[in-house]
């Protein structure tokens, strides 16, 4: 075995186990924490597939980002004992017929016979000098650009519903009124109190 | 070495995983997303596997496109999943029927 098919079968392992834990963990914090060891193995695999930018990209901002957010809102929620406990174990084995299925049509469908070795050689290892960040910005900045701004569009849109959503109205806040205050006058602040003088001498 | 069916048929099984997820965990709306997750991370795979083999990089720009869409998608089902828990105090699926649908 040579050292890259190592690597495949380590990631490949973890990939699998970890998200086999994922799906079945009663605790939501539990399935986060092992869709990040996931989301860890698939950055290994695109980093075999000589995707560097994109296996960054994905631990910053899907175990650096996305991955908290779910962490944030499941402490957020306080849902580990209401309503995790309760599932619908009924429907297992239909799960497992039809994923059964899909994996046997697939491994069909996508075996050696069509997409082997010898259909697709494997391409050359890319050379030292050669960075994945500039063939992706070369394309990204030239053939795609309309569309990588349609996706800082969305970026702003998401940004924007998000808030909407969850913004509470104000209720009970602390706020200045500019014109209120300026219009106010002495009289309705201070209140001078006349207080008749006592005659009796403070004894020593 | 590895050949692209390895790699398809890997990211075929991961698929299925999350769809037994999709099955499974029916009532809780937090896992189903975290499955919605992993299926994509499944499809991003097959993405990135073709693009490496066939030597053409739009794979790895659709890729980037696909995790944009993702990462705006769970925020704003993590916020509707606040707005629900904040409305009803639970975010069970059997009470979010209101609409008879």
């Amino acid at each position: 075995m040579t050292s890259a098919q190592v690597l495949f079968y380590t990631f490949s392992f973890f990939l699998v186990a970890s998200s086999l834990i994922m799906i079945f963990a009663k605790n939501a914090a539990k399935a986060v924490l092992f869709l990040v060891l996931a989301f860890f193995s698939v950055a290994g695999l695109w980093i075999l597939l000589e995707a560097e930018f994109l296996a960054i990209t994905l631990i910053l901002v899907y175990v650096g980002a996305v991955m908290v957010l779910f962490l944030f809102v499941i402490k957020m929620l306080n849902i580990d004992k209401s309503t995790l406990r309760a599932r619908f174990a009924g429907y297992l084995p239909l799960g497992l017929i039809v994923a059964a299925i899909i994996i046997a049509e697939m491994t069909m469908v996508l075996g050696h016979e069509q997409f082997g070795l010898n259909i697709y050689p494997a391409p050359e290892n890319a050379s030292a000098d050669y960075s994945n960040i500039t063939v992706l910005a070369l394309q990204l900045y030239t053939d795609y650009v309309y569309p990588f701004e349609l996706a800082a569009v969305l970026l702003l849109i998401a940004i924007i519903a998000a808030i909407a959503l969850v913004h509470r109205p104000e209720q009970n806040r602390k706020k200045q009124d500019i014109s209120e205050q300026v219009s106010v006058s002495a009289k309705d602040r201070v209140r001078i109190v006349s207080i008749a003088k006592e005659n009796k001498e403070v004894k020593k | 070495m590895i050949s692209l069916s390895d790699y398809l048929i890997l990211s075929s099984i991961i698929f299925c995983i999350g769809l037994v997820g999709i099955f499974i965990n029916r009532k809780n709306i937090i896992t189903l997303l975290m499955c919605v997750e992993l299926i994509l991370a499944a499809v991003n795979t097959n993405f990135i596997a073709f693009s490496h083999f066939l030597g053409n990089e739009a794979g790895q720009i659709f890729v980037f496109f696909i995790l944009t869409v993702a990462a705006a998608e769970v925020a704003i089902g993590l916020a509707i999943l606040t707005l629900m828990f904040r409305n009803r105090g639970s975010i069970d699926i059997d009470i979010t029927s209101s609409l008879k649908g």
